[in-house]
């Protein structure tokens, strides 16, 4: 499931390149985020997170299990689930028509509307996300009949089809339900969901953890594909970090709430600043270095070695 | 395809347990019910020797055939369509006192079941949906009403609503001195009438385990992950309540259904009772009563037919409803 | 018409339970709650009651001119039409009632576990057909061949009404552990001492058993308030005991005596109103069983959400947004 980018220690050149720090045309500004969980004692998922995504750009977002970036990307769709709350800060949506959102803002029917047709999301482990009772068809026809009412039947099903062909699933599968597809079919049909409406920030939360690396690069690579076909920007949460050194513009890692590094995926592979990072970095056993020599440490020491960090610290 | 022969397979087996029951009870019983019935009818009018051969099989006799070949003959008469002459309705045969008592049960019971049940997955989808709210404090109420005797609840009922405050009938079926059985409106009319408190108690008492169970369930499926994405895509709440979470909520009550169909026979004897309801609880009764085996024996029949049909047609409905159960079988 | 979230299909499908270890039996035991607590203290009222109370009273089948009388004068509950006393018959009916929900809940139990616990255990044919055997008596309706068969006989006798009751009613009981029984079977700690060699009635008694320890309970629940609610309904229809005393048959009487029309409450709501009250209590303590085997309900109840510490206003904030 961990890949290192085998070709060569640098990472290939993502397809739209955008500098590191603030995006001066951002699509989406999470300020100075707080987000806790109000059981005893209280818990605090997400600290003062600041970061922006700019118009067309892939964001991953890194760290181990319980940092905090579901919960992070949850509370900026609006999503969370008492006792989770936001405690400070906020999410601004700024559309490419120029008008602002505040997403803390929306409420109610405001809220619904806005939801899927601006930012989407895929969410970790497609096994039950689908509605195992109606047909695929049913559900990507529903996003249209709630947010599109004047489209005509006929236009419909026609977008439905073109929607799961452009992911790679065969349009006769609309009429089929979710017992019956493998797991990277579901996946595909979630991203085809998610794209429905065209949006402008799509939010995926682990959406290959939960499959075998062939499925994933195959996943990978439509969504590589569409993102340059349709220009929508991407907020890539995994824990998986070579993965993003492969596909994001800028990474940012998360550790126990907080932002701890925020650099494009060039910089951070070569000169991590925090500890935490070097820490990341080493952790993953490389395709290159000797062998067995990840298990007798316990980090991949060619790497350390290149990022200067003590061995005996890193442990 | 494989799943409904399987099926079928299954109710041709219950089928077949019910009749040889049927079989063997009044032959394992003590006593001699043949002569008490044969004794009976005698006193109604001559007993001719077809008649008295019809109940032998049906009951049992002395004659020394082996077990086996009576449970043949038997079968055959029962496939015939014979199920001897009823000693409360004589010279009736059996099987027409059924075909004419059963439409009344049938319809006073089926209608009232599938209102409560259709009611009560409705409140409980409600309940459900919007946990915490007042609908939450009606279900202990309807709870507490389910461990009422349904017979003593039905009584208080029939107390207070037909000697109390005169609003409903105390008994039967329809007006006998006014109108007659026919596709009238006089007709149906009265029949309504005079079924509206039998069923009001029947939905009364059984609304609350449909309640519980579907509020349960739809608490249950609230928390899965479909229902995440379902509200991630903005769909109106109407619809994720509806098509993603009842829909989902509702299939092991539909699988309870079945199973409580056995029990809406039970209660239908009771409420038949209660209310003299010329159904075919109440032809049970008298059969009891009156030692007509015959009667009972076909009665006993038909209800286990009923209820495996009623059994067979639900487990066909889940089959569309749950797309999954295709595939398993 | 009782249904509850044990359901058969529920239970096998389930994989969701919390995966219980063999060794932590204290959690097969239910937090005290208020639910709990009404539910215990009513029963054991009424138990208490049907056990010490006739011999407490006068004799329940004496018969006094004084004829059909309002409580007062000596008669705690008044008296029956052939002047009998209320009270007394009261608490010999308590007896009588709770012995055959008792008698039957037993039976029941050893019913349903053989056939759905050990089949389901022991796999393959047994399995089937023991499968196939409890479908079948469930299918098959029960009160009609109850009817059936006490009809038979012209003195029944109490042990032969709990008898057939229990015959009619440990099929779905059966079915409900046999589906539990299935999903347990496959859990990691069963197949690991199946693999270190244990023998399997050893696995059946150490491992398997305490787990189900709350649906069986809840199932005997079930049974007895089942047990109890069908001898009242065959007593009441004539098909009772005959010469004991029960809630159903004091019923039974009442109603021939036209005790309603008459105007006797004191004769007609007492036994229905014990009987309401000893079916509420046992469905309370169901509930409460509910919850455990149940752990998605758990989360949602009220102690639980009253344990964050979010203000009214959070809480409204967060109901607006989300479901």
């Amino acid at each position: 499931m961990t890949t290192t980018p085998a070709s060569a220690p640098m990472p290939a050149a993502a397809s739209a390149a955008t500098p590191a720090g603030t995006s001066p045309h951002p699509v989406l500004t999470i300020e100075d985020l707080s987000i806790d969980y109000l059981v005893d004692p209280v818990v605090h998922a997400v600290r003062n997170v600041t970061l922006s995504l700019g118009r067309g750009e892939v964001l991953g977002l890194a760290g181990e299990s319980g940092c905090g970036k579901s919960t992070l990307a949850y509370g900026v769709n609006r999503l969370l689930k008492p006792p989770a709350v936001i405690t400070s800060g906020r999410a601004v949506f700024h559309s490419r028509e120029g008008y602002e959102i505040d997403l803390g803002a929306l409420h109610g029917e405001d809220l619904r509307a806005f939801r899927w047709d601006r930012i989407a999301m895929v969410f970790q482990g497609a096994m039950n996300s689908l509605n195992p009772v109606i047909s695929v068809q049913a559900q990507l026809e529903d996003i249209f009949t709630t947010h599109r009412p004047d489209m005509g039947r006929a236009e419909r099903v026609e977008r439905c089809g073109e929607l799961l062909e452009r992911v790679g699933v065969d349009r006769a599968r609309l009429s089929s339900f979710a017992h019956e597809l493998s797991g990277g079919m579901r996946q595909r049909v979630m991203i085809a969901m998610a794209m429905a409406l065209d949006p402008q920030v799509m939010i995926m939360d682990e959406p290959t953890t939960a499959l075998d690396v062939v499925v994933q690069r195959e996943i990978l690579r439509e969504i590589t594909r569409l993102r340059s076909e349709l220009g929508f920007a991407v907020i890539f949460i995994t824990h998986d970090l070579p993965l993003l050194l492969e596909i994001s513009d800028r990474i940012a890692i998360m550790r126990e709430g907080e932002v701890v590094e925020l650099a494009d995926a060039m910089t951070l592979y070569t000169r991590p600043q925090h500890e935490y990072t070097k820490k990341l970095l080493g952790s993953f056993p490389s395709l290159t270095g000797a062998r067995g020599g990840f298990i007798r440490s316990g980090v991949d020491e060619p790497v350390l070695v290149e990022a200067g960090v003590d061995e005996e610290e890193a442990r | 395809m494989r799943y409904v022969l399987q099926k079928l397979g299954f109710y041709v087996a219950a089928l077949w347990a019910a009749l040889t029951l049927n079989f063997l009870i009044p032959r394992w019983m003590p006593g001699d019910p043949v002569d008490i019935m044969i004794s009976k009818l005698a006193t109604r009018g001559p007993v001719t020797p077809s008649t008295r051969h019809a109940i032998e099989l049906l009951l049992g006799t002395d004659s020394q055939q082996p077990l086996w070949q009576q449970y043949i003959a038997y079968l055959g008469q029962i496939f015939s369509g014979n199920l001897g002459t009823s000693v409360v309705y004589f010279p009736t045969p059996v099987a027409k006192v059924i075909s004419q008592t059963l439409p009344w049960t049938i319809g006073l019971i089926g209608i009232a079941t599938i209102i409560s049940f259709l009611v009560g997955i409705g409140l409980g989808t409600l309940a459900g949906w919007k946990r915490g709210s007042w609908l939450d404090n009606v279900i202990p109420v309807t709870t507490m009403l389910q461990s009422v005797p349904y017979f003593w609840l039905a009584l208080i009922l029939l107390f207070a609503f037909g000697s109390v405050w005169q609003v409903f009938p105390l008994n039967g079926g329809y007006d006998v001195y006014t109108t007659s059985i026919g596709l009238s409106w006089p007709f149906i009319s009265s029949v309504l009438y005079y079924g509206t408190l039998p069923a009001l108690t029947i939905v009364i008492s059984s609304i609350g385990g449909w309640m519980l169970g579907m509020r349960n369930m739809m608490v249950s499926t609230l928390s899965e992950d479909y229902i995440l994405t379902a509200e991630a895509k903005g769909l109106k709440p109407g619809r994720i309540m509806r098509t993603y979470a009842a829909r989902n909520a509702v299939l092991p009550s539909i699988a309870g259904f079945a199973i409580s169909l056995g029990f809406v026979v039970a209660g239908s004897i009771v409420t038949e009772a209660v209310f003299s309801y010329p159904g075919i609880g109440s032809a049970l009764l008298q059969a009891v009563n009156s030692n007509d085996y015959a009667l009972m024996q076909g009665i006993f029949l038909v209800i286990t037919l009923s209820v495996l049909g009623a059994n067979l047609l639900v487990d066909l409905l889940y089959t569309i409803i749950d797309p999954r159960t295709r595939a398993r079988a | 018409m009782a249904l509850t979230t044990q359901d058969p299909t529920i239970a096998e499908s389930e994989s969701h339970l919390p995966a219980p270890s063999g060794r932590t039996r204290r959690r097969s035991l239910p937090p005290m709650t208020l639910k709990l607590g009404i539910g215990l203290s009513i029963a054991g009222a009424i138990a208490l009651f049907g056990l010490i109370g006739p011999y407490l009273v006068g004799d329940p089948s004496r018969v006094d001119n004084v004829g059909l009388s309002a409580p007062g004068g000596g008669f705690l509950l008044g008296t029956t039409q052939t002047g009998q006393d209320v009270f007394a018959q009261l608490a010999h009916a308590t007896r009588g009632s709770l012995t055959i929900g008792l008698v039957v809940g037993v039976l029941t139990l050893v019913l349903s576990t053989f056939f759905g616990v050990v089949g389901a255990y022991v796999g393959g044919v047994v399995d089937e057909s023991f499968s196939l055997f409890s479908n079948v008596m469930l299918v098959i309706p029960g009160l009609p061949l109850v009817i059936v068969i006490s009809s038979y006989v012209p003195d029944k006798s109490v042990w032969l009404i709990a008898f057939v009751l229990a015959l009619t009613s440990w099929a779905g009981s059966a079915r409900v552990l046999r589906g539990f029984t299935l999903s347990l079977r496959n859990r990691d700690y069963v197949l690991a001492s199946r693999v270190s060699g244990e023998r399997s009635w050893r696995i059946l008694t150490v491992e398997v058993l305490p787990n189900l320890i709350p649906l069986l309970a809840s199932q005997v629940v079930f049974a007895v308030i089942f047990a109890i609610l069908g001898e009242a309904g065959l007593s009441f229809l004539g098909l009772g005991a005959s010469g004991s005393f029960t809630w159903g048959t004091m019923l039974y009487y009442a109603q021939n005596g036209l005790a309603l029309r008459l105007g006797a409450w004191w004769w007609f709501i007492p036994p229905g109103l014990m009987l309401a009250l000893f079916g509420a209590a046992l469905s309370l303590i169901n509930f409460s069983i509910d919850e455990i085997i149940n752990p998605k309900l758990r989360s949602q109840t009220r102690a639980v959400r009253r344990s964050w510490r979010m203000s009214r206003a959070q809480l409204q904030s967060a109901k607006e947004s989300t479901l």
